[in-house]
């Protein structure tokens, strides 16, 4: 009697536990049913965006004659990126800068050049490559290739730890040790600023391209940059490809960088 | 015998002890009495109250605005998408500085006051600018 009786409890209860078990699962079925004629909210990209496979800049250095030439395009970035400006080197934050050829290309350094490239600032900046180190060492995936091409940054998701800064082998990474909102010219309100303990770097201005804008640099060049998309045979920067030899910072390493220079 | 072994010895220093820590570990509860501060009430700008509904309605802003700016953040940062479509269609630019400060440009008496009342402290603001407007 006594283990008849205790048989049929334990079928009872495990026949219950199943039903319950199964009521979360009917009730998304029923929800998913039930909510056809309240809209859901949904996320779109702007209509107006600019999108490409993989975007892609020529900066032709045969048009600028010296350090000054660089300046607008530093700038331009510089406002509305929120760039500090620090007096010590080492704080230093550097989205776009010059640089000499010989630091810019140190495998294509020689000990006689032009005096043209010898002397002339190259203008560097992310090279937003192909195969991106700095993404590959991220432990928080905060810094990311995009469908795009670009390699983006997160800062909310970035604790500081400068493995980016350690692979990029271009330098293109600056860190924040200070707190950099005192150092900030003029805030320019419609852009974040930084905090201290994050890493940065060019963006290839993707709120621009959001809103159907080209990157500041390039509206400030003057025609001396040209942006584009790589995979698109009729894009800007494949029509300067198909009529100019072009270099690319130390090239042998294999990242694809997709800043290409004209010389 | 019996009687000896249930007595409390310096009962006088013991019941005083108790009745000092009953008043010090209480103290918090009885000295605040009463004084409890109001709940904030967020204060609205002209622009809010002109545009009479937030992105979505007040209650689920008022519960869950920081659930919805977790998604605006991750879907504009992570993917590339910008435009905000709520249930009724309207869209919005998903932004913090450039859309909800556009309306709400009081920072300090429609954000900080409650935060600070539920003791909450978001790091929106160590990177995202406060007051675009510049108004006051």
């Amino acid at each position: 009697m006594m283990e008849s009786s205790r048989r049929r409890f334990l079928k009872i209860a495990g026949v219950s536990a199943l039903g319950l078990g199964t009521k979360p699962l009917l009730d998304v079925f029923a929800a998913s049913g039930e909510k056809g004629d309240k809209q859901k909210a949904q996320v779109l990209p702007n209509k107006e965006a600019l999108t490409a496979t993989q975007w892609a800049m020529v900066i032709d250095t045969k048009k600028f004659k010296s350090a000054e030439d660089l300046v607008p395009m530093i700038e331009a970035c510089n406002k509305i990126h929120n760039i500090p400006e620090f007096k010590n080197k080492k704080h230093e934050i550097k989205w776009i800068w010059a640089e000499e050829f010989k630091h810019a290309f140190p495998t294509r350094n020689m000990r006689f050049l032009p005096e043209r490239i010898e002397q002339l600032p190259f203008l560097v900046l992310c090279n937003h490559c192909e195969n991106p180190p700095c993404v590959r060492v991220c432990p928080t995936q905060a810094t990311f290739k995009r469908e795009d091409g670009i390699v983006h940054m997160d800062y909310h998701r970035c604790i500081g730890c400068r493995f980016c800064m350690a692979a990029c082998p271009y330098g293109s990474r600056s860190f924040n040790f200070r707190d950099p909102r005192p150092f900030i010219m003029k805030r320019n309100p419609e852009f974040p600023t930084r905090m201290k303990g994050v890493v940065e770097k060019c963006n290839f201005c993707a709120e621009r391209l959001a809103v159907g804008k080209m990157p500041n640099c390039v509206e400030a060049a003057n025609g001396a940059l040209t942006f584009g998309d790589l995979e698109d045979p009729g894009s800007g920067v494949r029509e300067l490809l198909r009529s100019n030899y072009m270099i690319r910072r130390k090239q042998g390493l294999g990242t694809r960088p997709a800043v290409y220079y004209i010389v | 015998m019996m009687a000896d072994s249930k007595q409390i010895y310096d009962r006088g220093m013991v019941v005083a002890g108790l009745v000092i820590f009953v008043i010090i570990t209480t103290f918090p509860f009885w000295y605040n009495h009463g004084k409890a501060s109001p709940v904030p009430e967020p204060e609205l700008t002209d622009r809010a109250k002109a545009a009479k509904e937030c992105v979505e309605p007040k209650s689920v802003m008022r519960a869950k605005h920081m659930q919805l700016l977790n998604v605006w953040r991750n879907t504009v940062v992570r993917n590339g998408k910008r435009v905000y479509v709520n249930s009724k269609g309207k869209s919005f630019d998903m932004s913090l500085s450039n859309t909800c400060l556009d309306c709400h440009f009081n920072k300090a008496e429609f954000c900080d006051q409650c935060h600070n009342y539920a003791s909450v402290r978001p790091n929106c603001w160590n990177c995202h600018i406060d007051n675009p407007k510049e108004k006051k």
